[in-house]
């Protein structure tokens, strides 16, 4: 299925939990946070919140900034 | 004033004790080791981060700011740069909440354009009002608008941000006297953020009474930003110290400081 991963239309399996997600990103262990058609998802529901096609999906992190 | 009762003139933000009075950005540096050095030589508590897309596929071993700036270490304050409006401004602020394992502490700015970067005031205050009724710590950049000001504390904002001047245009304090009217009026910390260009700026805010000056370009678009970082703490407490110790009046004419008495010629 196809989801929107950052502004980048990207294919994933279907029934990816956001887990398996960050998972196959490289990103474990990462500090970042996660939004699902613009509400947040905490990382305490990664496990279980499974994606939707079609589902826009922005991972942030922190940056330099003023 | 001696030097140990000035050491121990700390200022509190929601609830926290800071030594230093000069908070700092962490953009535009050439690198994070840049970015590191002049944090340290500006003896800064309290650091901005921005929050963006992570990059996908790419530089997955890059290191973040936060691992060079790090939560045991400094207060990480979280921005909303970028934001133009109250719908992005506030899902940043919870995004930065996440990120950070629940920090409370946000610094909210709602720009009106992309020219001035002025704020947008109403927009602010319509965020302000969601943020502090989720929880937020609420920093606040705005005008240098006294009665936008004292609206934003009772709203409920732990610090209001009334800019000097544009963001990074390096101005200075445009309008000292409503910086002095937002300070008499405050009941909390009042804080300089954006448009000083060097030292004496800063200084010049703290002798009007603000509690910090929050500052990122005049550091980082220096041509030596460490040495600038060190000149800018020393501008801070200098300020500091001369708004504490009362000034002299300012006279038009002459006072001399030799005793007449005694003169033999």
């Amino acid at each position: 299925m196809q989801i929107q991963l950052n502004g980048t239309p990207t294919t994933v399996p279907d029934a990816t939990h956001m887990s398996g997600l960050i998972e196959h990103l490289g990103l474990t262990d990462r500090r970042l946070a996660v939004e699902v058609n613009r509400e947040l998802v905490p990382r305490s529901r990664f496990a279980e919140h499974e994606l939707k096609a079609g589902d826009t999906v922005e991972i942030i992190h922190a940056v330099g900034g003023g | 004033m001696t030097a140990s009762t000035t050491s121990s003139d700390s200022f509190s933000i929601a609830g926290r004790d800071y030594q230093s009075r000069l908070l700092v950005g962490t953009g535009k540096y050439k690198d994070m080791d840049e970015t590191a050095r002049a944090i340290a030589a500006s003896g800064a508590e309290i650091v901005t981060i921005a929050v963006r897309r992570t990059n996908i596929g790419q530089n997955a071993d890059e290191p973040n700011i936060l691992d060079v700036l790090t939560p045991d270490r400094y207060t990480i304050l979280p921005n909303t740069a970028g934001c133009y409006d109250v719908d992005s401004a506030v899902r940043t602020c919870r995004l930065a909440r996440e990120l950070l394992d629940g920090h409370k502490l946000v610094k909210l700015e709602v720009l009106g354009d992309q020219k001035t970067l002025f704020p947008d005031v109403l927009q602010t205050v319509e965020a302000a009002k969601i943020l502090v009724a989720d929880g937020f710590d609420v920093m606040v950049y705005t005008n240098d608008d006294p009665i936008v000001a004292k609206q934003l504390e009772e709203i409920g904002c732990v610090a209001v941000m009334p800019l000097a001047a544009p963001i990074g245009s390096g101005l200075g304090i445009r309008n000292r006297l409503n910086i002095l009217t937002i300070v008499e009026n405050a009941t909390v910390p009042i804080l300089v953020d954006a448009g000083v260009g060097t030292a004496s700026d800063a200084a010049v805010a703290m002798e009007l009474g603000c509690d910090g000056v929050l500052m990122n370009t005049a550091i980082a678009a220096a041509k030596d930003p460490v040495l600038m970082a060190s000149a800018m703490r020393k501008g801070i407490e200098a300020g500091r110290e001369a708004f504490l110790a009362g000034r002299m009046p300012a006279k038009r004419f002459a006072s001399a400081s030799s005793p007449i008495e005694g003169t033999f010629f």
